[in-house]
């Protein structure tokens, strides 16, 4: 049983890296690479958990470095990018929809390592026109949606998208813009998927803010949430008030949106900035942290978490997680605790993500093109479970 | 086997051990024959009992030749004759006594005879005398009698009398107020009036005297109720209601109220006394907060205010000597005088059996126990109101004296509870004072940090208003007080420490009475002096400067980078000698013997480590902040791609370089060099060369080539296999080279990862090189790795590069020439800046 796998992607730099959010069989993350002079591509890595074997696809992305990828939490063929596309020695940020070739599984399989193959290029479907709102920082797909809404953040502006005719066609249903002194600009955002889906949070500088996208209109803001700029942020999947938040200040803190005034929690592992932050979908207590001290950390949030005393029998999300019907064994309080420090990058970390298939799975990308999967050590995911 | 061969061997050998055992119990061991018996067996001296002629001839006749012989023989001879006129004397000498003592023998015989004769005479005499002195008391006998019934007559009439006339004396006594006389002269006849009082004439006396005795015991209680008698006229009084029956119950009650009556109005005036100087004390108070410390610079003079104490109102001491003398004396006066009438007394007849000293005994320590409370209660209000902690022998010379006349009442009443409550009181005070003393450390802790934070401030204002543009020389001058004021503070707080000490070992100063109890002994000098006040002040040091990291805010705060590096220094000089020399200190001013487990030099050294090295990285990593920020809105706010060809080093570079070397010369005030990896003295020379033209040539010149994207990563890798990881926030040592080496790495990866999210055109790139070259030339002497900057800088260039939408690099040549011209500029700057002072 191997805990550990690498997968030294064969590409110049990378930072954008998603799981396949439709995907529920396979463990599959997309890796966007970001090169200047040559085509960029798109690499869908597989992990067949049985045989312990990664698999690799690469799909051609001809418009430009990827920034930021996201796949359609409905359609797994379905992704957007923001690439930065150069025009008149101007650089702009822009954003897309794509549609994955429908041959691609049978097209690169089998020789992952053979690059002189001519790979698929990529479908487009739309583009989320930005020329007049500025480069895009993320597109944030509706979570657990029917993938026809997207998000996409430009400058200070947040632009509710509505994809239609098969996502050929987007227009802006709603939009918002963040009004300021000096030059505003979106860092991260996150659509909350509690709510009904009707609450974003935003990073920019060294703020928080929360949107009702029903009005656009500003919720909540955490000023100086963190002490530099805020990199990332990430709702806990369970507990509908709390979120996770990283930065600069090389810290993460926990939030509860009700109570902006103080974090709820702070953890200061790292030793330099913080990229990425991600809450393990159905146990919220695990928690991946990405640093460009080129370290991932795997930490165990139990106090915050929303099982702060283990599993409860009667637990309504007893039915949603058919894996964690075991009976709870009336155990002590956990205590918080960094679970492991993976040290395997040898450059910064700009991306960490959860497999959407196997919650017990993740990889870790970083700038010199090193994916690496790891596994959450067994011990911990029994007594999680137990 | 060999068992049945070893005994007749073991056997002599055993048996010679019990016999020369036996013989040395007898002492007749070799030695012992040699050395002790010689005189006495040997047969050979002659003057020894067990001489024996033959063998001493024999011996004589072997071992002397002929000549020896003859001289033995006329030597003995002349002995033996000498022996025999000795002899011839004695024999003469005792002749002549035996024949004198014959002769008085035989006059003694003589004289004998007569004197028998005269003793028969006297006894026939004697017999004589006898029978006529029997005739003379046979003629008297009748007349004895008669004489012997009159006058056993005159006694009983002499006896009537008196009861007859003891109404009368009564009377009288009653009139002239001898009470005692009367009382003495009631107790004589009530027994016999008493037997006789079914005679109506006893009778008769009998009821005048009961009334007549009412009137008296009236009288006395009257007497005993007025109270303003003295106290032997009270004790006088008491005894005699005593004699008269009276419940002595109700006489200790009354006895007690009417005391307790006088020692109310002492409390009361106590009490008033107290309510007016809590009156006047929060006046002073409030006066004393008014008063600012006049001279920012120094903290002593802001600093003593925590020190006053209120002079208005009457001090602790006299409170205390007032309740002592008023209080605390009458108590031990009616204490004594309670005792002597109602315990102590002489006990006889039917008041012994009413058991009083129990009840009275149990009464009066109630009434002790009530009215001491009271005053403990006055006692401790007055001892809390004691906040100023100026003058501690006042209020261990109250406490000393409070203590001391609580003695007297052990001594007079040694069942007591009182005298251990006031120990308790006295325990508690001391208690709250090292309290107070703590507290008063750590305001003029947090005080002399404030005045230190101004004297940071205000130089720094001053250089910066002389010369707005702040070359390196201003900077240098911008702390120059750092270690004085570190000394400065340093000692202040040592001082203040040692002074609060000295005040705190008054508590257990010979002289003072309470120091000899086991509290003050033991507990107080571990428990109280060392880890209330030492240990706990030494903890509160580390807790504050603790606090400076987390309270300064993740903006770097307001927390003065120069207070955060002096406090480092501080807490690592605590670490390394002040802690155990303040320990030491207290160990032997106080002698403690630690008998509960006490905090250890080295935890607190730890902690104070841990501290000095929390405060340093926090240091490190504001310092590190301000840079980085610069960097970073230098690259972000600017247009890469499309900037003009560079043409000099940019602004911004020469004030990391600045803002770097000020840092270095402001830790180098505090922190000693620290080791850095040896380099030759031409380092930037020699670095320069291998940084940019090997090195970095390899390392990004194929990624120009589109065909091979693969040899840079391969390459990259295997040169980020051979090099260290580098840990950016990673905890400093405590030197100058390692706190400079972690600023710099810190600006340099925010330089790099603000770098990787550009795009960079041709002259962005180029304006890169030129930049990275600057920093280059500068910062490797910052840092203990000089290989750690080039690999950081050739990590910029190379991440530059690669963002760069058209990779063309400047000629290595025109880069230097650039440089070098900055260089120039900035020297000719520093000359100029110099000659303005």
């Amino acid at each position: 049983f191997v805990n550990k796998l690498q997968y030294l992607a064969r590409i110049d730099r990378a930072r954008a890296l998603t799981a396949q959010t439709a995907e529920t069989d396979a463990i599959r993350f997309l890796v966007g690479t970001q090169s200047l002079k040559f085509d960029n591509q798109i690499h869908i890595i597989d992990f067949d958990d049985e045989n312990n074997v990664i698999n690799k696809s690469v799909l051609l992305h001809d418009a430009g470095e990827i920034w930021h990828i996201s796949g359609s939490p409905a359609d797994k063929a379905v992704l957007t990018t923001c690439y930065s596309k150069t025009s008149e020695s101007r650089v702009l940020t822009c954003a897309a929809v794509w549609r994955m070739p429908p041959e691609w599984e049978s097209g690169n399989h089998e020789s992952p390592d053979d690059s002189s193959n001519n790979p698929q290029t990529l479908e487009l479907l739309c583009h989320l026109d930005n020329t007049a709102h500025g480069s895009v920082a993320c597109v944030l797909w509706e979570p657990m949606g029917d993938g026809k809404r997207v998000i996409s953040l430009a400058e200070n502006h947040v632009l509710l998208w509505d994809l239609q005719e098969s996502s050929t066609k987007a227009t802006i249903s709603s939009s918002a813009t963040l009004e300021g002194k000096g030059q505003l600009k979106f860092t991260a955002g996150k659509w909350s998927p509690h709510h009904n889906n009707t609450q974003l949070a935003t990073a920019n500088d060294t703020a928080i803010r929360g949107w009702d996208l029903r009005s656009m209109s500003q919720i909540y803001c955490i000023e100086n949430a963190h002490g530099q700029l805020v990199r990332d942020l990430d709702f806990n999947p369970n507990k509908q008030y709390y979120l996770a938040s990283c930065g600069d200040d090389c810290k993460v803190k926990f939030w509860d949106v009700r109570h902006i005034n103080e974090p709820v929690k702070c953890l200061e592992e790292h030793s330099h900035w913080v990229w990425s932050v991600r809450y393990n979908h159905s146990h919220d207590q695990l928690l991946l942290t990405g640093s460009s001290d080129s370290r991932v950390i795997l930490s165990n949030m139990v106090s915050i978490s929303s099982e702060p005393f283990g599993h409860l029998v009667d637990d309504d999300e007893l039915s949603d997680n058919e894996e964690s019907q075991q009976e709870d064994k009336g155990k002590e309080p956990l205590q918080d605790s960094i679970i492991a420090t993976y040290e395997e990058h040898e450059d910064s970390v700009y991306a960490v993500e959860w497999s959407a298939a196997d919650p017990w799975l993740f990889a870790s990308l970083s700038y010199d093109g090193r994916l690496v999967i790891n596994r959450v050590p067994r011990a911990l995911k029994y007594r999680i479970l137990l | 086997m060999s068992s049945a061969t070893t005994p007749p061997d073991s056997d002599p050998n055993g048996r010679r051990r019990i016999h020369s055992m036996l013989k040395l119990y007898y002492g007749l061991n070799e030695e012992g024959k040699a050395a002790d018996q010689a005189e006495s067996l040997d047969p050979c001296d002659i003057n020894g009992p067990h001489f024996d002629p033959e063998v001493y001839l024999n011996k004589l006749r072997k071992e002397c030749s002929l000549g020896e012989l003859m001289d033995h023989e006329s030597c003995m001879v002349k002995q033996i004759r000498s022996l025999d006129s000795d002899m011839q004397t004695l024999v003469y000498e005792n002749y002549n006594k035996f024949i004198s003592a014959t002769d008085t023998i035989r006059k003694m015989k003589n004289d004998f005879k007569k004197m028998e004769d005269e003793m028969d005479c006297l006894s026939a005499n004697m017999a004589s005398i006898t029978e006529f002195s029997a005739r003379i008391s046979g003629t008297l006998q009748d007349q004895h009698a008669q004489i012997t019934k009159l006058s056993g007559v005159h006694t009983l009439l002499r006896k009537l009398q008196f009861l007859f006339e003891l109404p009368a004396r009564l009377n009288k006594c009653l009139e002239l107020q001898a009470y005692a006389q009367a009382v003495s002269a009631h107790r004589r006849a009530r027994c016999v009036l008493q037997q006789y009082s079914h005679m109506p004439s006893f009778r008769g006396i009998q009821d005048d005297c009961h009334v007549i005795m009412e009137q008296l015991a009236q009288q006395l209680r009257q007497k005993f109720r007025d109270g303003g008698s003295s106290a032997k006229d009270l004790s006088e009084c008491v005894e005699l209601l005593l004699q008269l029956d009276e419940p002595a119950e109700e006489l200790c009650d009354k006895f007690l109220s009417h005391a307790q009556s006088r020692l109310e109005a002492d409390l009361q005036g106590l009490e008033a006394e107290l309510k007016d100087s809590a009156v006047t004390d929060t006046g002073g108070g409030s006066v004393q907060k008014t008063s600012p410390g006049s001279n920012p610079v120094s903290p002593s003079s802001s600093v003593i205010n925590p020190f006053l104490s209120p002079t208005a109102g009457t001090d602790i001491l006299e409170f205390i000597d007032r309740g002592c003398n008023e209080f605390v004396s009458s108590l031990c006066l009616v204490i004594a005088s309670y005792q002597e009438l109602f315990i102590n007394r002489p006990q006889e007849g039917e008041l012994a059996s009413k058991n009083i000293p129990e009840m009275a005994n149990g009464k009066l320590h109630v009434f002790v126990d009530t009215l001491a409370a009271r005053y403990f209660s006055l006692v401790e209000r007055r001892i809390q109101e004691e906040k100023g902690v100026s003058d501690n022998s006042l209020l261990v010379r109250a406490l000393d004296r409070f203590h001391r006349r609580l003695q007297a009442i052990s001594k007079l009443l040694p069942g007591s509870a009182v005298p251990s409550h006031g120990t308790e009181i006295v325990v508690q005070a001391a208690r709250q004072r090292i309290k107070q003393y703590l507290s008063a450390l750590q305001t003029f802790y947090h005080d002399s940090l404030t005045d230190v934070r101004q004297a940071l401030a205000a130089p720094r204002l001053a250089v910066g208003g002389a010369s707005a543009s702040g070359g390196g020389a201003s900077s240098k001058d911008a702390t120059p007080s750092l270690p004085e004021l570190l000394a400065s503070l340093s000692n202040f707080i040592l001082n203040q420490l040692k002074s609060v000490l000295a005040s705190v070992h008054l508590f257990t100063a010979k002289d003072i009475t309470f120091s000899n109890k086991p509290y003050f002994k033991g507990e107080f000098c571990s428990q109280g002096v060392r880890e209330g006040l030492v240990v706990s002040f030494i903890k509160f040091i580390c807790q504050s400067s603790r606090q400076y990291c987390e309270s300064a805010g993740d903006r770097g705060g307001s927390t003065p980078p120069a207070l955060l590096l002096l406090l480092s220094r501080l807490c690592l000089d605590y670490e390394t000698s002040t802690i155990s020399y303040i320990l030491t200190l207290t160990d032997e001013q106080f002698l403690v013997q630690h008998h509960t487990p006490v905090t250890p030099v080295t935890a607190l050294c730890a902690e104070a480590r841990e501290a000095a090295q929390k405060l340093l990285n926090h240091y490190v990593k504001v310092q590190g902040l301000i840079i980085s920020q610069m960097l970073r809105k230098s690259v972000e706010t600017r247009d890469w791609v499309n900037t003009i060809e560079p043409r000099n080093v940019r602004a911004v570079m020469k004030r990391v370089v600045e803002d770097t070397t000020s840092i270095d010369v402001q830790v180098g005030l505090l922190y000693e060099e620290g080791v850095r990896k040896a380099h030759s003295s031409d380092s930037s020379k020699r670095t320069f060369s291998v940084y940019s033209s090997s090195r970095q040539q390899i390392r990004y010149a194929p990624s120009y080539t589109p065909s091979a994207p693969m040899d840079t990563n391969l390459l990259s890798n295997i040169h980020k296999l051979f090099s260290e990881r580098i840990d950016i926030f990673s905890p400093v040592e405590f030197n100058k080279v390692s706190v400079l080496t972690g600023i710099i790495k810190i600006s340099l990866k925010t330089f790099l990862e603000c770098v990787r999210l550009r795009t960079f055109g041709r002259y962005g790139l180029q304006q890169i090189q030129v930049d990275c070259h600057y920093l280059q030339m500068y910062l490797w002497r910052f840092v203990s790795d000089e290989n750690l900057v080039h690999f950081l800088l050739d990590e910029i260039v190379c991440s530059a590069a690669h963002r760069c939408l058209d990779p063309s690099p400047m000629e290595q040549s025109v880069i230097e020439v650039i440089c070098e011209r900055a260089v120039r500029a900035d020297w000719s700057d520093a000359v100029k800046a110099n000659s303005v002072f």
